[in-house]
C-alpha cells in the first residue's frame, strides 16, 4: 500500500493522524480553516497557522468503487471504496478516505451498496497512521 | 472578417499533420513528432526553414532543440510549453497566436507526440509521486485519473440527476463519428447501448466506454499571421478567440476542495473566450470537447455556456451530439474513439470542419469550439473560417 509522500505543509496532518488525532490547518489570524495545507492564508495572507482539532464527524460528499487495472496491493482488495468526506466542523474541508467496518478493517470491508452520498461518518484510526471512516448509525 | 484588436482573427491555422494512430507504433516519439510536424508544414506549403516558433506541452518528451535540429527549422525566437497534460492542448496554439500577433515570431508550429499506447500508464509510477495532491489521495486508493473524475461524476449525477444514459450518449456520438473516420482506432468497431451498459467497471460510476483510448501517435499544426495565411495552400482557419483557465482556489484534477467543485476551469476559460469573441455559444456549428472521460463533456457543455448549470446531462438527449443535432461533437471520434493524444486531434478536426474536409462534415460549418482537458487547468480555442 502507498504511504503519504508528505511535504513541509502537510507533515503535521500526518503526525497528528499517527497519534490518532484529526486536525486541520487553520489561519492563526482570521481562523479560516484551509485544505490542503499551504504556507499562507488565501483569505488574509497571514503566515501564522495552527492545527486545530476537529470532531471527526462528517458526511460523504461522493464516492467511487475502483476496479482493475490497479496497483497490485489495491488490486487484491478491489472492488473497494474511496470516499470524499465533508467535515461537519469545516464543510469546505473535504478529505479523501475509505469507509471501513471497524478500525483496522480493510478497504473492502463495507459492501459498496451501503455507501450513500450524505451518509454520516466518523473518523477512526488504525495502525497505518491514515484516518479511516466508519458509518454512523442514522 | 473584422480587424479586431488583440488576438481576434489576427492569426490562422494553415497546416495540419498527423501520423497513423495505433495501440503500438514502431517509431519512437521523436520520430513521430518529426513526421507530424513535416506533414503539417507540407500541408501549409511552408518550408521548415521558415519556422521561428514552437509550442507544446510540458509533458512532451521531444524537446524543441531535438525537433528543430532534426527537421531543419530556422532560427527560433519563441518557444513555449504549457502544463497540466491535456489541459494544455489549445494553449499551445494560443501561445503561438499571441507570439505572432505581437511580432515575436511569424511561423509557429505546435505539436504533441505520445506513445501512451506502448508506454507505461503514468499512474503506475509510485516513485515520482508529487506531495500535492497525491499525499491526500493515493494512499487511500484514489490512484488513477479515472478515479479522480469518477468522484466528480458521482457527485454530479447525484446533484443533477444525470444518468449513465447521458454518459452513453457522449460515448456513442464519438464512436459514431469514429465509424466514419478511417484514421480512427475505432473505425470498424460500432458501439451499442447494450455493450455500454454491460461493460466492465473501471471506477464506478464510470465503465470501460467512459474512458479514452490508449494511443501511439503524433499531430501538429502550423500557425501564421492573417496576411501570410491568405497566401498559403489551404483555406485559413482563423483563431477568433483563445483562453486559458485556472480558477481561483482550483486544485487540479482532484478539485474537491473549493466552494463549488462542479464548476471547473471551463467556466473560467469560457468567460474570457466569449468576452473577446464576436460569437456566442449559439453561433457554434460544431464542437470538439475534450473527452478523456465521458463525464467531462456535460461539465464542459455547462461551462462553455451551451446549457445552464446542471443541464449538461439532459443536453445530450435526442441525438443532440450527433450530426444534425444541436451541437455535433468530436466529429473525428475524439479521445474516446479516434485517438487519445492529449486532445491535439480535437484541434486538427476543428480545422478540418472549417475547411469542409471532415469525414463527418457538418454542412456549412463556420465556427468551431475546441476545448482542452476539463478538471485540470485548461484552455480553449474558438476557430472560424
Amino acid at each position: 500500500m502507498l504511504s503519504p509522500v508528505t511535504d513541509a505543509d502537510g507533515a503535521p496532518f500526518w503526525e497528528y493522524a499517527a497519534r490518532g488525532e484529526l486536525r486541520v490547518q487553520t489561519c492563526g489570524d482570521c481562523a479560516e480553516p484551509r485544505f490542503p495545507p499551504r504556507p499562507c492564508c488565501p483569505r488574509c495572507q497571514s503566515f501564522a497557522a495552527e492545527w486545530r482539532p476537529v470532531s471527526g464527524q462528517g458526511r460523504i460528499w461522493s464516492y467511487v468503487v475502483p476496479h482493475q487495472p490497479l496497483l497490485p496491493d489495491y488490486a487484491e482488495l478491489a472492488p473497494y471504496n474511496v470516499v470524499v468526506v465533508e467535515l461537519a466542523d469545516a464543510p469546505r474541508v473535504r478529505l479523501v478516505g475509505n469507509v471501513v467496518s471497524a478500525p483496522g478493517a480493510p478497504l473492502n470491508s463495507v459492501p459498496p451498496e451501503l455507501i450513500r452520498i450524505g451518509a454520516r461518518v466518523r473518523a477512526v484510526f488504525d495502525g497505518t497512521g491514515l484516518p479511516r471512516w466508519v458509518l454512523e448509525r442514522s | 472578417m473584422t480587424s479586431g484588436s488583440g488576438l481576434k482573427d489576427a492569426t490562422a491555422i494553415v497546416g495540419i499533420g498527423q501520423t497513423p494512430f495505433a495501440r503500438h507504433l514502431a517509431d519512437d516519439e521523436r520520430t513521430l513528432a518529426c513526421r507530424a510536424v513535416l506533414a503539417a508544414l507540407d500541408d501549409a506549403g511552408i518550408a521548415p526553414g521558415e519556422v521561428d516558433a514552437l509550442a507544446s506541452y510540458t509533458m512532451e518528451e521531444t524537446d524543441e532543440v531535438e525537433l528543430a535540429k532534426a527537421v531543419g527549422l530556422g532560427d527560433l525566437t519563441y518557444f513555449a510549453k504549457v502544463g497540466y497534460g491535456g489541459g494544455g492542448s489549445c494553449a499551445t496554439v494560443a501561445h503561438l497566436a499571441a507570439a505572432i500577433a505581437t511580432g515575436q515570431a511569424s511561423v509557429g508550429v505546435a505539436w504533441r507526440s505520445r506513445k501512451r499506447g506502448s508506454g507505461p500508464r503514468p499512474w503506475r509510477n509510485t516513485t515520482a509521486q508529487l506531495p500535492i495532491p497525491a499525499q491526500w489521495t493515493r494512499p487511500f486508493g484514489l490512484l488513477r485519473p479515472v478515479d479522480e473524475i469518477a468522484m466528480l461524476a458521482r457527485r454530479y449525477m447525484h446533484e443533477y440527476g444525470a444518468t449513465r444514459d447521458h454518459l452513453f450518449n457522449v460515448a456513442l456520438a464519438c464512436r459514431n463519428r469514429a465509424n466514419q473516420n478511417p484514421a480512427a482506432i475505432m473505425y470498424d468497431r460500432p458501439l451499442t447501448r447494450e455493450m455500454y451498459m454491460t461493460a466492465r467497471w473501471i471506477s464506478e460510476p464510470l465503465c470501460l466506454y467512459d474512458n479514452c483510448l490508449e494511443t501511439d501517435g503524433a499531430l501538429a499544426c502550423v500557425v501564421v499571421g492573417r496576411e501570410r495565411a491568405r497566401d498559403c495552400r489551404q483555406l485559413p482557419v482563423y483563431v477568433h478567440a483563445a483562453a486559458q483557465g485556472l480558477p481561483a482556489q482550483h486544485h487540479g484534477m482532484v478539485n474537491y476542495w473549493n466552494d463549488d467543485p462542479l464548476t471547473g476551469p471551463a467556466w473560467t476559460a469560457a468567460r474570457h473566450l466569449w468576452k473577446h469573441a464576436d460569437l456566442t455559444p449559439q453561433d457554434v456549428d460544431v464542437a470538439q470537447i475534450y473527452d478523456a472521460f465521458t463525464a467531462l463533456v456535460p461539465l464542459s457543455l455547462e461551462g462553455y455556456g451551451f446549457c445552464a448549470r446542471g443541464e449538461g446531462g439532459a443536453f445530450t438527449e435526442g441525438g443532440a451530439l450527433e450530426i444534425g443535432g444541436r451541437l455535433p461533437l468530436n466529429t473525428g471520434g475524439g479521445g474516446l474513439s479516434e485517438a487519445y493524444v492529449h486532445g491535439f486531434n480535437l484541434i486538427t478536426e476543428g480545422v478540418r470542419q472549417l475547411r469542409g474536409t471532415s469525414t463527418a462534415q457538418v454542412p456549412g460549418a463556420s465556427a468551431c469550439l475546441v476545448t482542452a482537458g476539463e478538471g485540470v487547468p485548461t484552455s480553449a480555442l474558438l476557430l472560424r473560417s
